[in-house]
């Protein structure tokens, strides 16, 4: 179960005007802007439920993430994942937790796939029967087989996509955070990725946060989305909701669109 | 412990890997090994009373020099982890329950040893075989080469331990470039690299002998040439010691504050 209340968080931004002599002024006072990127956040996700978590660039999604991964701290509000708040118990928290970005690796780049995962597997702990169990499975439904024994760099983006999702489940976590996972992926990488996290929480019961641009991912996956934009929780419902909001026959994506123009975010 | 030591037995496999880079830089290790040789025979004939070391202390020191140099360049730097705490980047390692200073300690270890591994085995053994004094000799006793062997233990961790304290600065500055120039600069000067301690001139020798980049090369290549006698041995160690502890703690220290600040400035 994850529980968000009232969370805030603001950035402090450093900033001056172009030229000379501003740049000289900021030798001596320096300017800082406040941007607030979540203004009074709260939800709560079930065991088991599989969240899409929308809105613009900048509306303030991976600033969540990062808040429920316990690698950034709020300015005020409470969060308790299972029982924990992330960034008191950073370790104890990340070691249930899977977290995949899709724009950066988390595989290390210059040794082949398996090596990591054994690695993974030290980190983490995970007995040598339950690594193998997930191991294989991971490998049949991702289709991994030779990808294996390949150096990560040397993977397409389909592929160490696949690694990446594995990499993030090898230790068995009840909760998977999935920040932009197709993104960039072929069409037939996004079928295999979205049947996979389906199947993985149909088996196992994971609890998925995603976050994506791609409304066909929400329409495959989600049962319950939150579309949020300048940090505030605009909307919470299924893609039925949002779809009937934004008025006939318009397909998820455009509805989408209709909404945030009409939340003006 | 454990995952630290696999993380440690993967980087090394890992380094293993640059044979090339390993070729190149053992032919680069003979050439520049020789014509030091050669440099400093010149000044040797001219006056070997005035000598401060003998000459076979001398070539063994050199040529231990060129065959561990991966081992203890402070050039050698870990851009990777430099770069990830410019960028922010590092923040993401926090999604794993690991500890980062010790990743990175055991990293920049492996790292080190893989690049010293491959290399210094043909430069020790051609070295042996030329002739006396500009070969490379074992002239001290069994248990000076034991301490040989510890102090050289030490001094991989010296090096790493003031990598790590250069890298935890980045947190607080914009660009640690600066520091890393000045750095190699004074390791280079004041460690023995660029001559070895006992040429440098009254005040700065002693001077030298008490920083940290005193107790990297200068003590074990010492050691093993006989120039750092048995009773000289257990204070010279004694300050590796002691900068490993003060280097660890501070590195270790700022590495948490900065990771805490990041955490609550976001990234």
């Amino acid at each position: 179960m994850i529980e968000m209340k009232g969370i805030c968080k603001t950035y402090r931004v450093r900033r001056r005007e172009a030229g000379l002599g501003n740049a000289l002024k900021s030798l001596f006072s320096q300017e800082y802007t406040e941007i607030p990127a979540l203004r009074d956040m709260t939800f709560t996700i079930p065991d088991g439920q599989i969240l899409g978590y929308i809105g613009p660039n900048g509306a303030g999604k991976s600033t969540t993430i990062k808040i429920l991964s316990g690698i950034l701290r709020p300015d005020s509000g409470t969060c308790i994942v299972d029982g924990l708040t992330p960034w008191e118990d950073r370790k104890r928290h990340v070691a249930r937790l899977g977290v995949v970005f899709g724009q950066r690796s988390q595989l290390w780049w210059d040794v082949p796939v398996r090596e990591s995962f054994d690695l993974l597997r030290d980190i983490y702990r995970v007995p040598g029967g339950v690594y193998r169990e997930n191991l294989d499975r991971l490998t049949t439904l991702l289709d991994l087989g030779d990808l294996l024994k390949t150096p990560a760099r040397m993977l397409s983006l389909g592929q160490r996509m696949r690694c990446e999702i594995a990499a993030a489940l090898l230790h068995g976590p009840k909760v998977l955070f999935l920040d932009e996972p197709t993104i960039g992926l072929d069409a037939v990488s996004k079928l295999k990725v979205r049947e996979f996290i389906l199947e993985q929480n149909r088996l196992c019961g994971t609890t998925v946060l995603l976050t994506t641009h791609d409304m066909q991912d929400i329409d495959a996956l989600c049962s319950r989305v939150l579309l949020i934009g300048k940090g505030q929780l605009l909307l919470d419902g299924d893609t039925a909701q949002i779809r009937a909001m934004a008025g006939e026959n318009l397909s998820t994506e455009e509805s989408v669109a209709d909404l945030y123009r009409r939340f003006g975010i | 412990m454990g995952k630290y030591w696999s993380f440690f037995k993967m980087r090394l496999m890992a380094g293993l890997q640059y044979r090339a880079a390993a070729l190149a830089g053992m032919s680069t290790q003979f050439v520049w090994g020789t014509m030091e040789i050669l440099l400093y025979r010149a000044f040797w004939l001219e006056a070997p009373e005035r000598f401060p070391m003998g000459m076979e202390a001398l070539s063994a020191y050199i040529w231990l020099q060129q065959a561990f140099l991966t081992l203890f360049a402070l050039w050698n730097w870990e851009n990777d982890i430099v770069e990830s705490v410019k960028t922010g980047a590092v923040s993401y390692e926090l999604l794993r329950p690991t500890d980062i200073y010790s990743m990175w300690m055991a990293r920049s270890i492996a790292n080190r040893l893989a690049r010293a591994a491959l290399r210094m085995i043909p430069v020790i053994a051609v070295a042996s075989f030329i002739p006396a004094p500009y070969g490379l000799r074992l002239r001290v006793s069994p248990a000076v080469f034991g301490l040989f062997l510890a102090s050289m233990a030490l001094m991989v961790l010296v090096v790493c331990a003031y990598s790590l304290f250069v890298y935890s600065l980045t947190f607080y500055l914009t660009d640690p470039n600066g520091i890393m120039v000045l750095s190699v600069a004074a390791a280079d000067l004041l460690g023995g690299a660029v001559v070895p301690l006992p040429f440098l001139p009254d005040g700065l020798r002693q001077f030298a002998a008490l920083t940290p980049f005193a107790s990297m090369q200068n003590v074990p290549l010492r050691i093993f040439s006989g120039d750092i006698t048995l009773p000289e041995i257990p204070g010279v160690m004694g300050l590796q010691v002691f900068w490993i502890v003060t280097l660890i703690s501070a590195g270790y220290l700022l590495t948490k504050n900065g990771l805490r600040r990041a955490v609550i400035l976001g990234g």
